[in-house]
């Protein structure tokens, strides 16, 4: 398994990450190196099989609808790096 | 008395109990421990020296009013993916590093109501992602057995805190491995629960399916007080199992005579250190003569998959995980860029580091169109396979013994190039972590003067079981090195004090 220049900056850009050039054929070498160790898997028998989401799952699990005691305002923006009349700042969406 | 930080959390109870010092003077002695070694060993990101105080002030006063529990007034390190309500938590991230959590994390308020004291919040590798916490971003700890070596990870700071003196007992996280592997390397006990035992309300999550907080002591008995204290159903985290608790203390000292223990033949792998083999070999000749039946031919095939199936897993959680730090609502933002999407790239691609970014982009294509179904849902059946085998195995067992790692710790720096290298210190405790099943480590003797860890693994919920074995072994194998001698050079030496 070879990832391309291409697939690198794809799933970077998927993930919401800037690179390099030189990050790009860092991770390019890394990540198809990974992979490599990964191909085993495909020929692993699991014909019938039910994927494992959760080691335990717990389905259906509700609660009172109550109120609580939450966040208040000053407490959820104290760590905003920008807050501008009680909201979140960021740059333009859209230009 | 003096160094009373080198004595565990029962005895410090017991003494506190019986008015031979105080909890201020506990803390105070842990504080100067901390003072002298943590330059080298920096086993800590944060220390909180004045909560410490005031809380121990407190401890204090439950001892005078006779509500003290088995930790009122026991000083212990924090990992710092613990959310600690008005003391910054940074999950060892740059990304983090000036959020003060608005709220405390479900087990942070379980230790302040039994009247813990907090020390300060242990170093990690970033968003528990490694081996060796150099993956930190505040730098490496080091081993307090030799100070060249590395504590283990992602939970090093809490084992390297324990074992270096710098607190009594810890708070650590096991994704798959993380309390496991450094206890073993810093010859502690690590015991990562049954997924769902203790509430992840509040623990900056990085596996969602593997993720569980547990505790880092200098021998089983604290293990199992730390345990007890956190365990339980809490509304807040759905995933948290409303299972009862067993009381973990009712099993110290019980007899193990007849006990069935299976030992997989798949663990025993090429690259295990020879000193690793030989003191597993006799650790079970001990349980032998202990009146445990232990049988060797164990087979549980697809172990050799769960390092994939895990790296296929806990990336992919953690890709979606790890979208929320954007730097609009906390943390590190770069607002350089004039676009908010440009901002947010330069954001993440500052505030994160280098095994963080590989491993969210190794979720992102494991979970990307055109390679789902080969990657993260052939995991997940593969996944189903080991759980399968797993339950098959404990049908024949009660307990399955393994070594925790196959190295005995390694020097700083010798694997931090070679990602994958990295990845093999947890092959013996993903599988466990895959199927969800209690595990814990605990020292079994040397290997070239370094600490060797066991590791037992039990049934689902089954945690009492695993006290049972392993604090019979523990007391028949009669470990006593509970502070390591510092030796060797730090390469914080120089660059911290």
């Amino acid at each position: 398994m070879s990832l391309s220049r291409d697939e690198v900056l794809h799933i970077a850009r998927l993930a919401r990450i800037a690179l390099t050039s030189a990050d790009v054929e860092r991770f390019a070498a890394q990540l198809s190196g990974i992979l490599d160790q990964f191909a085993a898997l495909a020929a692993v028998d699991t014909e019938g099989l039910e994927p494992t989401a959760h080691p335990l799952p717990l389905s259906n699990v509700m609660r009172a609808d109550v109120v609580t005691v939450s966040l208040r305002q000053g407490e959820a923006l104290a760590n905003a790096p920008e807050a501008e009349e009680n909201f979140f700042r960021v740059r333009a969406v859209l230009e | 008395m003096t160094d009373l930080w080198k004595l565990t959390a029962h005895e410090a109870h017991e003494k506190l109990r019986a008015r031979e010092f105080s909890a201020v003077e506990l803390t105070e002695s842990v504080l100067e421990r901390v003072r002298a070694v943590e330059p080298q060993v920096h086993a800590y990101i944060t220390l909180t020296e004045d909560v410490a105080l005031e809380q121990a002030g407190e401890a204090d006063a439950k001892y005078a009013s006779g509500m003290a529990t088995p930790l009122t007034g026991i000083p212990l390190a924090i990992k710092d993916l613990i959310v600690t309500r008005g003391v910054r938590t940074t999950a060892g991230s740059k990304i983090l590093e000036n959020f003060v959590p608005p709220y405390s994390s479900h087990v942070y308020e379980t230790l302040r109501r039994a009247g813990a004291v907090m020390v300060g919040k242990a170093n990690m590798d970033e968003f528990a992602m490694g081996s060796s916490t150099e993956h930190s971003a505040y730098g490496p700890s080091c081993n307090p057995w030799n100070l060249e070596l590395v504590p283990g990870g992602s939970s090093g700071g809490s084992a390297a805190a324990v074992s270096g003196g710098e607190a009594i007992g810890a708070l650590g996280s096991d994704t798959g491995g993380s309390i496991r592997q450094p206890a073993s390397l810093c010859g502690v006990v690590g015991f990562d629960p049954t997924y769902g035992r203790v509430s992840r309300y509040g623990i900056i999550a990085f596996g969602s399916s593997l993720d569980q907080v547990g505790p880092i002591g200098r021998d089983v008995e604290d293990v199992a007080t730390l345990l007890d204290c956190i365990s339980g159903h809490d509304p807040r985290d759905s995933t948290s199992n409303p299972e009862p608790v067993a009381d973990l203390l009712h099993y110290l000292g019980r007899d193990i005579t007849g006990m069935r223990i299976g030992v997989p033949k798949e663990y025993f792998i090429a690259g295990m250190e020879p000193g690793v083999t030989a003191r597993i070999e006799e650790a079970l000749t001990l349980f032998e003569a202990l009146g445990c039946h232990v049988d060797r031919e164990l087979s549980l095939p697809s172990t050799e998959h769960a390092l994939a199936v895990y790296y296929i897993i806990a990336p992919s959680e953690a890709s979606a995980n790890l979208a929320r730090y954007d730097g609009v609502k906390y943390g590190y933002s770069d607002r350089s860029a004039g676009s908010m999407w440009a901002n947010m790239e330069q954001t993440r691609a500052g505030g994160f580091g280098e095994e963080v970014k590989r491993r969210i982009m190794l979720g992102t294509y494991a979970l990307s169109a055109g390679y789902y179904d080969a990657y993260y849902l052939k995991a997940q059946k593969v996944r189903t396979l080991i759980n399968n085998e797993f339950a098959a195995a404990f049908q024949k067992y009660d307990v399955i013994v393994t070594p925790t790692s196959p190295t005995v710790a390694f020097p700083l720096g010798a694997k931090l190039n070679d990602p994958y290298a990295m990845y093999l210190n947890d092959i013996y405790t993903l599988p466990s972590s895959v199927a969800g099943l209690p595990a814990i480590s605990v020292p079994c003797g040397l290997s070239e003067g370094l600490p060797v860890g066991l590791q037992i693994i039990g049934n689902f919920f089954d945690e009492p079981r695993v006290v049972q074995a392993a604090h019979a072994f523990e007391q028949a194998l009669g470990w006593s090195n509970r502070v390591a001698a510092l030796s060797g050079a730090s390469k914080h030496r120089d660059t911290q004090v």
